[in-house]
């Protein structure tokens, strides 16, 4: 991946930037320049998430690509954001914890390294809530 | 609008086909569907061809003129065309085809599907595959493709208490399929166990829950049905086409286990043959991995939300159940080259329908069905042929 293709999505993978519509009051996450319900009579504009959400389904990824092949087996899930939209992230947490409908809030991680010296990916994981 | 019929179909063995390359295997296929419609070269009016990345596995593009060129067409100028639409590329490459003849564009048309994955390591091929999904915001996070359909699978287990066994009972039925289809890459018959103490990919998926990657092409010749008795004495005609999208991300969707494309194409393929699911003898799902038959058998009307499982595990979908599903074995034991796939559900539909599918025959098969899934759902091709 080139240093552009990641680094003109650091507000929505660092700071969980999405959208809104203002005609609708929908949100997006990945965020959206177009309401799929308000069509060319939408209004969108930024939105800072909260970051809490609840977990749809997951699986755990026991075979590994490279690039995440550290620290080993991961959790992957579907997360509810509390505002409305769903999202696909890792939930860090021992996988025999994870369950359907589980409270977690967004954290800050590193996702994943192009190789041993190449770029590293940082962007938005989730912990289970305390 | 015109009726159309196929009249000539071809497939190469599916399996790793070290020795042989893209080329080789689309020249086969093509090369097979010819004979098979008794049809020259020189009457072929025009070629579409399914392939979903020939670009990351064999660093190769623009494969509708190679194909033409290597087909013996270069000289004569025709159309060609690469149609793409990750796994559901075949099935697409049918469909515009079927559509060229119908509009009276086009007389004589190629439908093929191609791809070659053995070509890159194990690694660079499961990667190109992610490209299926959203790769920017499901990718880029750690979401594989076996990743997505086990969640597509840890959802359906939560809300309908599927058990795993009855979902290893897929894979077990379509192997003993594959058992009986000599293109088949794993002609080989399973137990339960040899899939529940697979290991495990994705939780809940096992390796025997998942499509191989495959090498492999196939070929159909459609016509105006009108004009398919000048070719063959069993033409096969086509008694809908249909097509439908999703969202991108499975995330998106509004029920995470239910591909609302399919149930979107399947309604519109049994409104334009006006037919229903009770019509149809059998039908050739897209089993890239267990779960997925699971959802396409209830999303197409075959049995209701949440039934499949044990639908399956009580032998309904076998040869002789009440609806056959996947008798080449699905992509599960007949091997899934991507682009080829959609393609290759039209070869077995159609052997069947001529009564020449041997020890997999259906009995009296009479109506079929094909149904080709891109990505976790985002495209489904559907089809729906029949004896004349």
């Amino acid at each position: 991946m080139t240093v552009a293709r990641f680094w003109r999505k650091i507000p929505q993978r660092y700071n969980l930037v999405g959208t809104k519509c203002e005609t609708c009051g929908r949100h997006f996450f990945p965020p959206r320049t177009f309401c799929p319900d308000c069509r060319r009579n939408g209004k969108i504009v930024d939105h800072k998430f909260a970051g809490f959400g609840t977990i749809v389904t997951y699986s755990v990824i026991q075979t590994e690509p490279d690039q995440f092949a550290s620290p080993g087996p991961y959790v992957l899930a579907i997360i509810k954001l509390d505002e409305g939209p769903q999202m696909t992230s890792q939930i860090i947490c021992d996988p025999k914890d994870v369950k359907i409908g589980m409270r977690v809030r967004s954290v800050f991680r590193r996702i994943a390294t192009d190789g041993e010296s190449g770029i590293i990916h940082y962007g938005t994981k989730f912990v289970p809530v305390e | 609008m015109r009726d159309v019929a196929v009249i000539g179909v071809g497939c190469t063995k599916f399996g790793e086909h070290w020795e042989r390359s893209f080329r080789d295997l689309f020249v086969e296929a093509g090369a097979l569907a010819l004979e098979d419609a008794k049809l020259a070269g020189e009457k072929i009016d025009a070629m579409y061809v399914g392939n979903m990345s020939a670009g990351r596995f064999i660093e190769q593009e623009h494969i509708g003129a190679l194909i033409a060129d290597y087909a013996g067409m270069a000289s004569r100028h025709i159309p060609s065309t690469r149609v793409e639409a990750a796994c559901a590329s075949g099935g697409l490459a049918f469909r515009q085809a079927v559509i060229a003849v119908a509009s009276g564009m086009e007389d004589i048309v190629v439908a093929a599907g191609v791809e070659k994955m053995t070509d890159v390591e194990p690694g660079a091929s499961t990667d190109a595959l992610t490209g299926a999904a959203d790769r920017e915001w499901e990718g880029f996070v750690g979401a594989t493709f076996p990743g997505l359909y086990a969640m597509i699978a840890t959802d359906y287990m939560h809300k309908y208490k599927m058990t795993r066994e009855q979902l290893a009972h897929v894979a077990v039925k379509n192997h003993y399929n594959g058992a009986r289809n000599p293109i088949a890459q794993f002609p080989t018959e399973i137990t339960l166990d040899t899939v529940l103490k697979s290991t495990v990919v994705a939780e809940p998926l096992r390796l025997f829950d998942c499509s191989p990657i495959t090498d492999g092409a196939a070929a159909v010749i459609v016509a105006p049905l009108e004009r398919a008795k000048e070719f063959t004495d069993t033409p096969i005609k086509v008694l809908a086409t249909a097509q439908a999208s999703d969202s991108i991300a499975l995330h998106d969707r509004r029920d995470i286990s239910t591909l609302d494309a399919t149930v979107a194409a399947g309604q519109r393929a049994f409104r334009m043959a006006k037919l229903t699911h009770k019509d149809i003898d059998m039908v050739e799902v897209h089993d890239c991995f267990s779960i997925a038959e699971i959802c396409a058998i209830e999303d197409l009307g075959f049995c209701k939300k949440g039934t499949a499982g044990k639908f399956t595990a009580d032998g309904e979908t076998a040869l002789g159940g009440k609806i056959p599903v996947n008798t080449s074995g699905g992509l599960k034991a007949c091997g899934h080259p991507v682009g080829a796939t959609g393609i290759k559900q039209v070869y077995e539909i159609v052997q069947q329908l001529r009564g020449e599918a041997g020890k997999r025959q259906v009995d009296g098969a009479k109506i079929g069905m094909t149904h080709n899934v891109g990505g976790t759902g985002a495209t489904v091709a559907v089809h729906i042929l029949g004896r004349v």
